[in-house]
């Protein structure tokens, strides 16, 4: 732990300006400066969070609103872990989330490296690569349906004008096998950019001094790559990585437009399952219920990796 | 001129560009496919196998800002010869135009909303980053933690509660109830990165304003704010682009008043089935002021995010 | 030529109690779906601003939003809408919680008499408990899944000798399920004018109701019922027996040798777009389209044909669509609403709605003699409106819509499991929806 700023201003400082520059009280600022933002995170997000926890052991259902509302106990968390069904649209989001971040981070990570080389117009292809992002993902998901049409779509024409073949000959938010593949596509077009900024930070926050002092110790520029730029980038991978994360265990908009959750439940990821027990079954108890197993899941697995990213930080 | 041997070779600056560039064409196909929908004819639009070379037209766009239609031979008669050049592209469908349509409203909602929100983010964000870099809160790493765990909750997990929450405040629907929603969530984006560039501001030159009698605010006013700016900037645009185009909330939180365009732009329907040259009309639409908005920015968001250069 | 409709002035006579003008004139917001009716009730409707002094505003919202948004709506007592034309499922739970006024005594103070209306759609969108006179909508919108296909294409000598060759009769409008399929077998495909095209456009659509309303019309007619006809809520051997078992496998056999590839998640729209593109021979549809067909420079002006859903070995019938227009019970301005059910109602603005492109439910209207033929497709609507079966409008609607979609696109799209697995596992569903519900 360093020293609190004002305590080493105070230490450097003549006793008489010290005196002199206390005014409002650090303390003060502080809390008028956080105090907003956790009010308004308390109102918005912990204040439903809470009212979610508590609904979630009724049986209370919004579109019977004249139903008595009755405690259930822990009987919704009961029925939702032993619902295979839920097990599969966890399994189909692992499968999204792991995908997509590989790709976005090899991706996104490749594409800041090369940036970096500072090739002579490379601001004007960043911003061209970063309009995808800019998107509305409802927009996205709702034309990648319309490119991925065999018959009317780009995609099909494009892919087989490099492998050949007819475009009818595959369906990708057709067939089970592909449309797990079609929405980690339309993803990472979509998001590898986000990604690639970061990374791109990163690589810019190292300073040229340490690859010049490597230069002087005839490193290669190979071990340079591993030992110099990939552990300096490290806490931004991560938090690329971890806001990803969040985001597409969140995945919602893109997807329900993309493929509606099918074939089947292929591509049913949790929050769209989620969604059609909240407001389509309207089972509000047991929807919370979800909600919370849902959160407790990210919440834990964030707090195991932002101790992991806190201790890459410090290094 | 200084020789720098971490400057790449010329060698290695065409390798990486040829790359970079050949990721760039391909990624910008499809938004320019929805450009170029935009400009087809609805038959065009749909043509199967799908055409590359059209004949432009302004259908797409007049069909956006317009309802119309399918007309009787009676109210055709009514209506008189087309006065306009919309009209005209209307009449050649044989329908007539009712009115304007709700996009107008709509784009206007997202600009209240995107924005409002964008603002009122950087300030609370700032703020609260300043505080967590430069203070000690009590509880501060749980508190960041804390912050950013509200991002984790699916939006469709916490809808019910906050639905029923506005109006109960008499914020449903409504363009302040919406803000302080897309605020919330955002902030916890906004602080985290905030946090981590005003941490990279030396802490010496606040120290030094200090001493030559500047108030703690002021310091933060005048010294760390305009140090922070590049970063304020490039942290505006990220809370911009989701607020600009977040989906879920709007589409159950909110509908006459205070709808966006997201939930509005995949679904505008013509006189016959979905109207796709004027859902890619929206679309590109839409997308000119985050990307105006982004190229404006564009040198702080390059520079903003290279803040870090000296760290500790 | 245009036919103009003549409207009977003995229907009239309900005009006489005219339109009492308000005192205040109110705001109304009338909410629906956001489709092409919508776009003609808009113009419809200045009529009723002009002669009441009311002012209207609309709210329409998406299809695949549509039933989220506006249940959202109602079940939190939300005074969005006055006025609601809500899908038919929805009638059941309008009715028993609330969300609905009871139209009874209104109907009877100003002389609108449910029988001057097509009868099915007067069970379908008006009543609950169904078949009791209670009723809580006006019929609004008829709608139904028929059937669009090209004529053009039909009529060509060449695939029309091919075609009976090889099934020994006539390329034409089939008479059966089963002649639909060796038509769609038929043409998938085929090269026609350069292009690969195929049979047919059919309903896959997985979140919100798409496949249900497709597959339903096979099912019907290969004897699917939804309940014993002799005591509610008794599903086993009606859900999934032998003829609906049958049905089901019909559908998943369509869909793989009559569709375009890729169709697996297939609605309304997207039907329309594969057959004005010209994809598809024929295309599976709610009659709603059918005027934007004829208007369509591709496939109109006499190039499509209409037909009802094919008889199946159980009878025929088809899936019924639809709308009623009901009075929100929570809304300020009933009476405002009210009077605009009373314009509504009237047969010449029937009559004009159904020349915008309205289907208007009222006998007059369609009973009118140059009625079936003011339109090509007219008649098929009739026809169409005479088979119609609806889903389940219970008030658990949406949970019993919901595993239907699941195990339905699961077998058939995903090709899992069997037909009698899925129907099966769709009765475990119902019965523990209706368990819960506590009806039995």
């Amino acid at each position: 732990m360093t020293t609190s700023p004002i305590q080493k201003v105070a230490d450097h400082t003549p006793h008489g300006v010290a005196r002199k520059i206390r005014g409002l009280s650090d303390r003060a600022i502080a809390w008028i400066f956080v105090a907003p933002t956790i009010f308004l995170l308390l109102a918005v997000n912990i204040f439903p969070l809470i009212w979610t926890i508590r609904l979630s052991f009724t049986n209370f259902r919004v579109n019977r609103p004249n139903k008595d509302v009755e405690w259930v106990g822990l009987r919704n968390y009961e029925r939702i872990l032993n619902d295979p069904d839920i097990w599969n649209t966890m399994q189909a989001t692992a499968h999204f989330l792991i995908w997509t971040i590989i790709l976005q981070v090899l991706i996104g990570f490749t594409l800041a490296y090369l940036i970096n080389k500072k090739f002579k117009g490379n601001d004007l292809w960043t911003t061209i690569i970063v309009f995808p992002m800019m998107l509305s993902p409802a927009v996205v998901g709702n034309f990648w349906t319309f490119l991925y049409q065999p018959q009317i779509g780009l995609f099909n024409y494009v892919v087989t004008f490099f492998t050949g073949g007819d475009p009818a000959d595959f369906s990708m938010i057709g067939d089970v096998r592909l449309a797990p593949w079609a929405i980690v596509i339309a993803d990472t077009w979509m998001w590898t950019p986000f990604v690639m900024l970061i990374c791109l930070a990163g690589l810019r926050s190292i300073p040229d001094s340490i690859y010049e002092a490597a230069e002087c110790d005839r490193a290669s520029k190979w071990r340079q790559f591993w030992t110099i730029t990939i552990p300096m980038a490290l806490p931004f991978l991560m938090l690329a990585v971890l806001f990803r994360g969040i985001e597409n265990f969140k995945m919602f908009d893109l997807v329900v437009q993309l493929t509606g959750g099918g074939p089947g439940n292929t591509t049913t990821l949790t929050s769209i399952d989620l969604k059609r027990e909240a407001f389509e079954k309207w089972r509000t108890g047991y929807s919370s219920a979800y909600a919370v197993i849902l959160f407790v899941t990210v919440f834990g697995l964030a707090s195991i990796y932002v101790k992991a990213l806190n201790k890459v930080k410090e290094r | 001129m200084s020789f720098s041997v971490t400057e790449p070779t010329n060698g290695t600056k065409w390798f990486a560009g040829i790359l970079v560039v050949a990721y760039a064409v391909i990624t910008i196909i499809p938004l320019l496919w929805i450009i170029a929908t935009g400009l087809k004819s609805p038959a065009d639009s749909i043509s199967y196998p799908p055409v590359v070379v059209f004949e432009p037209t302004l259908e797409g766009y007049v069909n956006l800002f317009t309802d119309r239609t399918r007309a009787t031979e009676d109210m055709l008669e009514e209506a008189g010869p087309p006065q306009t050049w919309y009209e005209e592209i209307a009449r050649e469908r044989g329908t007539i135009i009712s009115g304007p349509s709700r996009y107008g409203e709509r784009f206007l909602n997202s600009v209240i909303i995107g924005f409002g929100s964008t603002a009122l983010c950087m300030i609370l964000g700032t703020a609260a980053a300043y505080a967590f870099s430069r203070f000690r809160v009590p509880l501060k790493d749980d508190l960041l933690f804390f912050i950013l765990s509200t991002r984790m909750m699916p939006p469709i997990a916490v809808a019910i509660p906050i639905f029923l929450m506005f109006r109960n405040l008499g914020l449903n629907d409504t363009h302040l109830g919406m803000i302080l929603l897309y605020t919330a969530v955002n902030l916890s984006l906004s602080v985290w990165l905030l946090k981590g560039f005003i941490d990279e501001i030396p802490i010496e030159y606040e120290e030094a304003a200090l001493i030559d009698g500047y108030t703690r605010f002021q310091a933060f006013y005048k010294v760390v704010l305009p140090q922070a700016a590049t970063g304020i900037a490039s942290t505006a645009i990220f809370c911009l682009i989701f607020a600009w185009n977040e989906y879920a909330f709007a589409v159950l939180l909110t509908s006459g008043t205070a709808q966006t365009a997201p939930p509005f732009i995949p679904n505008i329907i013509g006189v016959n089935g979905k109207d796709w040259p004027a859902v890619a009309a929206g679309a590109t639409i839409f997308l000119v002021p985050v990307m105006v908005f982004t190229v404006l920015l564009r040198k702080h968001l390059l520079r903003g995010i290279t803040f870090g250069a000296v760290r500790k | 030529m245009k036919t103009k409709m003549m409207i009977t002035v003995a229907a009239g006579a309900i005009l006489a109690s005219g339109l009492s003008t308000a005192a205040t004139a109110e705001d109304l917001t009338l909410c629906w779906a956001a489709w092409d009716p919508a776009n003609a009730l808009i113009e419809l409707s200045k009529d009723f601003e002009e002669k009441s002094g009311h002012n209207m505003s609309f709210e329409f919202v998406p299809w695949p939003s549509f039933a989220d948004r506006m249940l959202n709506e109602l079940n939190s007592g939300g005074e969005l809408c006055d006025l609601m034309i809500g899908d038919s499922q929805w009638i059941g739970a309008g009715a028993e919680n609330g969300h609905y006024v009871k139209l009874n005594n209104f109907f009877d103070a100003n002389g609108i008499s449910m029988g001057d209306f097509i009868p099915a759609t007067v069970t379908g969108y008006s009543e609950w408990p169904k078949n009791t006179p209670n009723y809580y909508a006006l019929p609004a919108f008829g709608d139904v899944v028929g059937w669009t296909y090209r004529k053009d294409w039909f009529e060509r000598p060449e695939l029309q000798s091919e075609f009976k060759e090889k099934y020994g009769r006539e390329l034409g409008v089939p008479a059966s399920l089963d002649e639909l399929k060796d038509i769609a077998e038929f043409f998938q495909g085929r090269d026609i004018d350069g292009t690969t095209v195929y049979g047919a456009a059919i309903y896959t659509e997985r979140g919100s109701e798409g496949i249900t309303m497709g597959v339903t019309n096979a099912l019907y007619n290969y004897g699917f019922l939804y309940e014993n006809p002799d005591k509610p809520y008794d599903l086993e051997g009606f859900v999934n027996s032998a003829g609906a078992v049958e049905g089901l496998e019909f559908y998943k056999e369509l869909y793989e040798v009559g569709t375009p590839p890729g169709s697996s998640n297939w609605y309304m729209g997207e039907n329309i777009d594969a057959y004005r593109s010209g994809q598809v021979a024929m295309q599976m549809n709610f009659a709603f389209i059918w005027p934007g067909v004829e208007a369509d420079e591709n496939v109109g002006g006499g190039k499509s044909g209409y037909f009802p859903n094919p008889a199946g070995p159980s009878g025929q019938f088809a899936q019924l669509g639809g709308q009623g227009i009901s009075v929100v019970s929570y809304s300020q301005k009933q009476d405002a609403a009210l009077e605009y059910i009373q314009w509504f109602a009237q047969p010449e603005i029937q009559a004009k709605w159904w020349e915008l492109g309205g289907y208007s439910a009222l006998n007059a209207v369609v009973e009118d003699p140059s009625f079936a033929t003011s339109q090509p497709y007219a008649q098929t609507f009739l026809d169409s409106m005479a088979i119609v079966k609806d889903f389940w409008a219970e008030p658990a609607y949406a949970d019993l819509l919901i595993p239907m979609q699941e195990r339905i696109h699961n077998y058939v799209i995903a090709g899992e499991g069997t037909a009698q697995e899925a129907l099966d596992g769709l009765v475990r569903d119902w019965v523990e929806v209706f368990e819960d519900e506590g009806k039995i």
